[in-house]
């Protein structure tokens, strides 16, 4: 196996991401593209850490999982919330800090 | 100097790289001697926010922290009576420091110097401190800013105890700075009182005047001595004489400035009388015993500086024993002509530092430090005296409100009578130890029989010895016009409380025994290991102190000065206790309706009575020629010069600056600043608002389109500045 064919892997999912988070309009969704792109990256992470003999890339990959969990809980929360106050979870209608 | 020394000192001053040597291990006081001003700062700390909610709002903290100085102190000076006895030749100081930053390939270390000088101070100041805060628990009770004023008194107490800890110039403009601003802020404690904030002010601002000559004198010593702040470093390589002597002279002379303002000599002592208008405890802790002689500590710290710069050894004029010896004569002619209790004590606290500074400027640094030391005491004693009457007449105006109180307030009567005499330099209390031996340190007394000064200076012998007849003088007024006599004020004074009379009696306790650390060699009264105990644990003997000649006393030099102050303390006897009580007794002519001065007596027309009727022609010899000679004309040209040309300078120097700056408010500050930068800047960022406005859209996904792309444009640069 060589390193290319994962960064490329990561590379594809990272696109799929941010069209996940640019395009969709369900708040779900865009939170799922969010987590495609930082496993993206953890596959990145990973790919390098094992093909340079560093262990430091598994780690920092265990931290962005740690982190992407905290920040899906708030995500999903504040669906929720928009979810109770609004009935929908479109996000062209949330534009309430329009300056 | 021995082998010995040279080589303790050098193992002093480079702990860090010799590793263990005989003053590494100075014993756990002396080691941890920084936390001594640290406790007190902590305590700062701790009232200022949790003072208010304490049973007795904070000053319980206050006392703990300067009690467990007080002990630690102690702890340190015990110590170093022994380090001091188990070396024979010399003795090493003990020097601590930790890196505090490094900048253009110097350090700059924090650290403690501790020797016998830093030991004597710690003492003084926490013992006086300590019983200043009890003190004030009574006088300041149910004050608005009781709280407020126990942490800066703590503030200011660690201040000085950094101060005299520190083991670097800079580190003591440090320590300098913080007790003139505890000095300013404690002087305006009650600043609703225009005139409190004012004398507040011109207390900093004199101060800063001196300030600029430190910071110029310490940056000259700075590059002179090749670049070291480090005291020890400079003192010795002065010694050594590496240092240029005409560097020496510029700094010695900035130095002087420094010390004129913060140890009120003469011409930068006129912020010292008005320091009065702060609390009573504070002007005994601060203005009378501990932060004035700051600047009389610094001399002694950096003694070579002067020595050198002043040529002290074996001449017989310099510039520092002429300001010392003109500050103690003036500013006790000046101590006549007020009627504020405070404010005579002022001046004698002037007139004191005036001794300390003569005897550093003739060479006789053991007697200045000894002073220093006795007087603390006494001063205190007195201050706090004065606090005492006060807090019952509820006045400070001997004149109008005072007389008779020795009926009512016995302790304080007999307290202040205590250090009263012992100001006036009377055998055997404390301040005729220490005045005499600045006396014999003058080594100007060749006709008294006396040998073995640093030099001939019988100029400053001479008005040492006037000084002593004045100091005695005005003493003896205050006495009567606060003690004796009828009580002048209004309702029925009482005796105070313990909290005020216990420090009383320990200050003045000290007062009697203070004197008997030092007492001569040469007398053969009493053991000789009894003599010279305070020189022989405060003064250096070491590489970093010049080697200065000791004056040996004579018996005919204590009796001739012992007779100036009884004659003195006679001459205004005569005239209070005599003619003033007479007249006031049966003619009915209550003091404040006299005139100030003897003159006003009509004293010429009552001289042409008869003989008989007028067997007080010693009276009129007294007070109406040399009294009045002395006392009116004199004594009134010193204040007109005083209020007029010193404070005139300073007045207009404050115009100047309040045009200077009403000008640059004008053009500089509403023209360019405000219309242009000020005003401008706002309508930019107005404009600019209202453009990054349509921008905020509030749609997440467009932010989040803008984040890709300007990420995409960076990644895209970095990559091509990597490729390049």
């Amino acid at each position: 196996m060589l390193l290319n064919q994962y960064l490329l892997l990561a590379a594809v999912l990272f696109c799929i991401g941010v069209y996940g988070v640019l395009a969709r309009r369900n708040g779900i969704l865009v939170l799922m593209s969010v987590e495609i792109i930082l496993n993206s990256v953890n596959i990145n992470l990973v790919a390098f850490g094992a093909f340079r003999d560093n262990v430091g890339g598994e780690v920092f990959a265990l931290f962005v999982i740690a982190v992407a969990a905290a920040e899906v809980g708030i995500g999903l929360a504040i669906v929720l919330l928009m979810y109770r106050n609004r009935r929908s979870i479109d996000l062209s209608e949330a534009d309430m800090l329009k300056g | 100097m021995s082998t010995i020394t040279s080589t303790l000192v050098l193992a002093a001053e480079t702990t860090a790289d010799l590793g263990p040597s005989s003053v590494d291990h100075a014993g756990w006081f002396i080691d941890n001697a920084w936390l001594i001003p640290l406790l007190p700062a902590l305590s700062f700390a701790g009232i200022l926010l949790f003072g208010k909610r304490m049973p007795r709002q904070g000053s319980e903290l206050g006392i703990a922290a300067i009690a467990g100085s007080f002990l630690l102190a102690l702890g340190a000076g015990f110590t170093w009576l022994g380090h001091r006895d188990d070396a024979h030749e010399g003795v090493a100081a003990v020097h601590r420091s930790i890196g505090w930053l490094q900048s253009g390939g110097i350090d700059y270390d924090v650290g403690i110097l501790v020797d016998g000088l830093t030991v004597m101070m710690l003492f003084v100041v926490t013992a006086v401190s300590l019983l200043v805060h009890v003190y004030s628990t009574d006088y300041v009770a149910g004050d608005s800013r009781y709280t407020h004023f126990f942490a800066f008194l703590s503030l200011f107490t660690a201040a000085m105890l950094f101060f005299v800890l520190s083991d670097n110039l800079l580190q003591m403009i440090v320590g300098w700075e913080l007790v003139g601003v505890c000095s300013f802020v404690l002087i305006g404690h009650w600043w609703e009182d225009k005139a409190n904030s004012d004398a507040a002010l011109k207390a900093f601002f004199t101060n800063r005047v001196g300030d600029v000559g430190l910071l110029v004198g310490v940056s000259i010593l700075f590059f002179a001595a090749g670049g070291t702040f480090d005291t020890l470093t400079v003192t010795e390589r002065i010694n050594a004489g590496e240092v240029s002597h005409t560097a020496l002279v510029v700094a010695s002379l900035c130095l002087l400035a420094a010390v004129m303002s913060k140890s009120g000599q003469f011409v930068l002592h006129t912020w010292l009388p008005d320091a009065m208008a702060g609390p009573t405890p504070v002007s005994a802790l601060i203005h009378a015993a501990t932060m004035v002689v700051a600047g009389i500590f610094m001399v002694a710290r950096l003694y070579p500086v002067f020595w050198e710069g002043m040529s002290i050894g074996g001449s017989s004029i310099n510039v520092l024993a002429v300001v010392g010896a003109v500050t103690l004569l003036f500013g006790g002619l000046l101590a006549f002509t007020q009627n504020d209790i405070k404010k005579v004590l002022a001046y004698s606290t002037v007139s004191q530092l005036g001794y300390m500074v003569m005897a550093l400027g003739v060479g006789a640094w053991t007697a200045a430090m000894f002073h220093l030391f006795t007087h603390a005491f006494f001063k205190a004693c007195l201050f706090l005296g004065s606090g005492s009457v006060s807090h019952a007449v509820h006045s400070f105006d001997m004149k109008a409100d005072m007389g008779g109180l020795r009926k009512t307030m016995p302790h304080t009567y007999r307290t202040f009578m205590v250090a009263t005499v012992a100001l006036m330099g009377l055998p055997p209390l404390a301040g005729f130890w220490s005045k005499d031996e600045i006396l014999a340190g003058t080594g100007g007394w060749g006709i008294l029989g006396g040998t073995g000064g640093n030099g001939a200076y019988v100029v400053m012998l001479a008005m040492g010895m006037l000084g002593a007849a004045v100091t005695a003088a005005y003493m003896t007024r205050v006495v009567y016009l606060t003690f004796f006599g009828e009580y002048r004020g209004h309702g029925h004074p009482h005796e105070s409380g313990p909290r005020i009379l216990v420090p009383l009696y320990v200050l003045a306790f000290f007062a009697v025994v203070a004197g008997l650390f030092n007492m001569p060699k040469g007398f053969q009264l009493w053991p000789s290991a009894w003599q010279e105990r305070f020189g022989h644990y405060v003064e250096p003997v070491a590489a970093y102190f010049p080697s200065i000649a000791h004056a040996k006393p004579s018996w005919s030099l204590a009796i001739v000065s012992t007779l100036v102050a009884l004659t003195g303390a006679g001459l205004a006897w005569r005239y209070y206790f005599g003619a003033v009580q007479r007249r006031s007794a049966a003619d009915g002519v209550s003091l404040t309706e006299l005139p100030d001065g003897p003159v006003s007596r009509g004293g010429v027309a009552r001289a042409a009575h008869t003989l008989l009727a007028n067997k007080y022609y010693f009276d009129h010899l007294y007070t109406g020629v040399i009294v009045k000679a002395v006392k009116g004309p004199l004594a009134r040209a010193v204040y007109w010069s005083n209020q007029r040309i010193i404070d005139g300078a300073v007045n207009q120097a404050g115009r100047q600056s309040v045009a200077a700056g009403r000008a640059v408010y004008d053009h500089l500050d509403q023209g360019l600043i405000d219309t242009v930068i000020i005003d401008g800047s706002g309508r930019a960022s107005d404009a600019t608002g209202e453009g990054l406005r349509t921008m905020q859209t509030g749609k997440v996904q467009q932010y989040a389109a803008i984040l890709f792309a300007a990420a995409t444009v960076l990644a895209g640069v970095f990559i091509l500045v990597l490729s390049i």
